[in-house]
């Protein structure tokens, strides 16, 4: 295997494109960055001036709302100018490649590319084509990686737990097509936590998953116990479609977050979820809503940490 | 011409042939091995010493990428990459555009392959119309425009009635069927081996069981017909156990497998390397093994180049976009010295896997130096390292996972018809 493409010869973070084969000490300092822009984002003039004169082109290959906007709000909060392109709509549609978009870019003096798109390894992909000076950050590629979601779950369970190091987590739902998930897993046993599970039915997920690093469970009364942080995953509609589930009934029954299921849990546990939700199919609204959801607390860092991996990025 | 081919370390794996000496060469055939034929004047002599003269290689998958697929490779650049691999024979996949179905496609290949004095290309013919899996082709009259066999390249037969039937109707002309068992939907949407790797990624994976299911057809199918089948690179570990079974009860089935998974693992792709995104996937580290024990035991027959030269831009995609396949005539040979050197195999029995096996699986003449036979020859060094650079390959395609690799054995010499077709 070639040498982690994510870090400089000097071993600093040159790009950021997944959770996996970062030192625990990379991970550490972005989420020690990310602490003083909470800080920031709860101001009246909600502004550093760390990034100004730098320019950050969001390339959504890949409808987002949520992503795309969190992104350009950290930006913002940076000083940085921000260019967004919606790509699904216009050069892709008329043939030009990965690649001549990114160089056409490239040429009007980008800093940084935030890279959403449906294929795994896009980001990688553009990070070995790109100017040595250009950043890339990983905003989600296919089923492979997110690795500021991961981040930003990470910062929320250091807030609500402190410690790493005697946590058991269990990551519910469909971990085969998340990206969200294999970049948590990456996430936590790099940060030390002892016990990181995995619940769902064996149609959702991906072979030889134990290989990353976790327990596998395929029942919620099991794998739900004594855990302390829960971290929900979203369910795609499109799933009902194949013949991996049967119906979102069926699911919510076996799979979904009701306060019952919670009580298998730790008291004080917390409950996770990336967004957006699908009430009453992976959650039960009264544990989305309930005392133990950390789910909109997850938004508000997730701009803190993305302030701290641009910032550690392009302003050193 | 007259050529005397002297001192070098002649092996011919079929005649089990292993000793230092003399070859003569008159009227393009091999006229004898250590004695000088009487009133045999040399016009040409070539020094052998040190080097190794085999058979020309047989190589069982060669895509040419004509007729209409010339901007990823032409006949002219691909059939100059056979010669620098030392291959003098090859089968070429009916996966062209249009399709290798109608007779005068195949007898126009043969043309102008024939018109470059190179390579001999035998042209594998379509099972089915279009590849579509739908109806049979002419193969009797495919076969008598030149077609060695029959088979749907990677193209899926879905339908299992169509498969019997083209079975039946080719075992009634002795026909033999080529064919990769895949099962197309398990395989559906796949780019990688279903394991830690596809997993990590986050790749649509491929099966064990795509291979496996679709073998179990085959193989029940060629047992109630009496069809010959050979099977076209087979994957994994469970696939050679199924193979090894079915040949153990006698049925006339023969196998191969792509040099390329003879050494590489799905740990290959690392982070996302295109080069190897292959058809059929490398599968794991244990697959691997299984493969190469098939090979000692002969359950595998044959080493094949799968040579599959793509553009450059077709690489420069996510993974599972870029276009499968990768370059391999040139690589056909150091890959199966590597192979040989790992495992401490004779070189007589390796060679056997790209020369006279593969000749009696295409039922051709050629793979062997029995005197009186055609004058194609392979002389390499094969204490000459090399480094596998888009340079140093004749080849239009420079997409190989081995790019970077130092390899070992290098071709000097290639002679077809007796007729020196290639200098390093």
């Amino acid at each position: 295997m070639s040498n982690n493409p994510q870090l400089n010869k000097s071993g600093q973070l040159q790009h950021l494109l997944t959770t996996e084969g970062l030192p625990a000490s990379i991970l550490l300092n972005i989420l020690d960055t990310a602490e003083p822009f909470v800080g920031v984002t709860e101001r009246d003039v909600k502004k550093v001036p760390l990034l100004r004169g730098k320019s950050i082109f969001n390339l959504f290959f890949e409808p987002s709302t949520r992503t795309r906007t969190t992104f350009e709000i950290a930006a913002k909060r940076l000083s940085a100018d921000v260019i967004n392109l919606n790509i699904a709509a216009s050069s892709q549609s008329k043939g030009e490649t990965l690649l001549d978009t990114v160089n056409n870019l490239s040429a009007m003096h980008a800093d940084m590319f935030v890279v959403r798109h449906a294929q795994s390894g896009a980001a990688h992909l553009i990070a070995q084509h790109v100017r040595s000076d250009i950043h890339v950050i990983n905003a989600g590629d296919g089923r492979h990686a997110h690795p500021t979601q991961a981040l930003l779950d990470m910062f929320t369970i250091r807030r609500c737990k402190r410690d790493f190091h005697n946590l058991r987590v269990a990551i519910v739902g469909d971990i085969l097509h998340s990206r969200v998930a294999r970049s948590q897993i990456h996430a936590l046993t790099t940060l030390g936590v002892p016990e990181v599970r995995v619940i769902a039915p064996k149609t959702l997920l991906p072979a030889k998953v134990e290989r990353l690093g976790v327990h596998v469970y395929y029942d919620m009364a099991k794998g739900l116990k004594d855990v302390d942080v829960l971290m929900m995953l979203r369910l795609q509609n499109e799933r009902m479609l194949s013949a991996r589930l049967p119906s979102t009934e069926e699911y919510f029954k076996y799979y979904g977050l009701t306060p019952e299921k919670l009580g298998l849990a730790k008291p004080d546990a917390i409950v996770l979820h990336p967004g957006p939700m699908n009430r009453g199919v992976e959650i039960d609204s009264v544990v989305a809503d309930g005392k133990q959801s950390v789910i909109l607390p997850q938004v508000t860092f997730g701009i803190a940490v993305r302030m701290a991996v641009m910032s550690i990025l392009a302003g050193s | 011409m007259n050529i005397a081919i002297r001192n070098g370390r002649v092996i011919d794996p079929k005649n089990s042939f292993d000793r230092v000496t003399d070859i003569y060469i008159q009227s393009g055939k091999i006229a004898s091995l250590g004695a000088i034929p009487p009133g045999f004047q040399a016009r040409r002599e070539i020094n052998a010493q040190e080097l190794i003269v085999c058979p020309g290689l047989v190589d069982l998958s060669a895509r040419l990428r004509e007729p209409g697929l010339e901007y990823k490779a032409t006949l002219e650049s691909e059939m100059g990459a056979a010669v620098a691999g030392g291959v003098t024979s090859l089968a070429c996949p009916p996966d062209t555009d249009p399709v290798l179905d109608e007779p005068g496609l195949v007898e126009m290949l043969k043309y102008r392959a024939r018109g470059r004095n190179q390579t001999r290309v035998y042209p594998i013919g379509a099972l089915t119309r279009g590849l579509r899996g739908e109806w049979l082709t002419e193969m009797a009259e495919l076969h008598s425009a030149g077609c060695v066999a029959f088979g749907q390249s990677d193209k899926p037969l879905p339908n299992n009635r169509v498969l019997m039937q083209a079975m039946q109707y080719a075992s009634t002309f002795g026909f033999c069927l080529w064919l990769r068992p895949q099962d197309v939907n398990l395989a559906d949407g796949g780019v990688a081996h279903d394991g830690e790797v596809a997993t990590r990624l986050g790749l649509a994976a491929i099966p064990v069981c795509a291979e496996t299911v679709a073998l179990s057809h085959i193989i029940l199918m060629a047992k109630e017909t009496g069809a010959r089948v050979h099977l076209c690179r087979i994957s994994s570990a469970e696939g050679v156990a199924m193979t090894r079974a079915a040949r153990k009860q006698g049925l006339p089935i023969t196998c191969d497998v792509a040099a390329n998974h003879v050494h590489l693992s799905e740990m290959d792709i690392g982070f996302f390397d295109s080069n190897c995104h292959l058809v059929p996937p490398l599968r794991s580290l244990g697959d691997r093994d299984a493969l190469r024990t098939g090979l000692l035991d002969g359950t595998i027959d044959a080493i094949c180049s799968d040579h599959a030269p793509v553009d450059e831009d077709a690489k420069l995609l996510p993974f599972a976009e870029a276009e499968a396949g990768a370059t391999g005539l040139e690589l056909l040979l150091p890959l199966t010295l590597k192979w040989a050197a790992e495992t401490k195999l004779p070189l007589v029995a390796a060679l056997s896997k790209i020369t006279g096996e593969p000749a009696r699986i295409l039922g051709v003449e050629g793979g062997h130096l029995t005197p009186g036979s055609d004058a194609d020859l392979c002389i390499f060094d094969p204490d000459h390292y090399w480094t596998i650079e888009a340079s140093t390959l004749k080849s239009q395609g420079k997409n190989t996972p081995f790019l970077g690799w130092e390899l070992q054995g290098k071709v000097k010499y290639t002679l077809i018809n007796g007729n020196v077709v290639y200098v390093d």
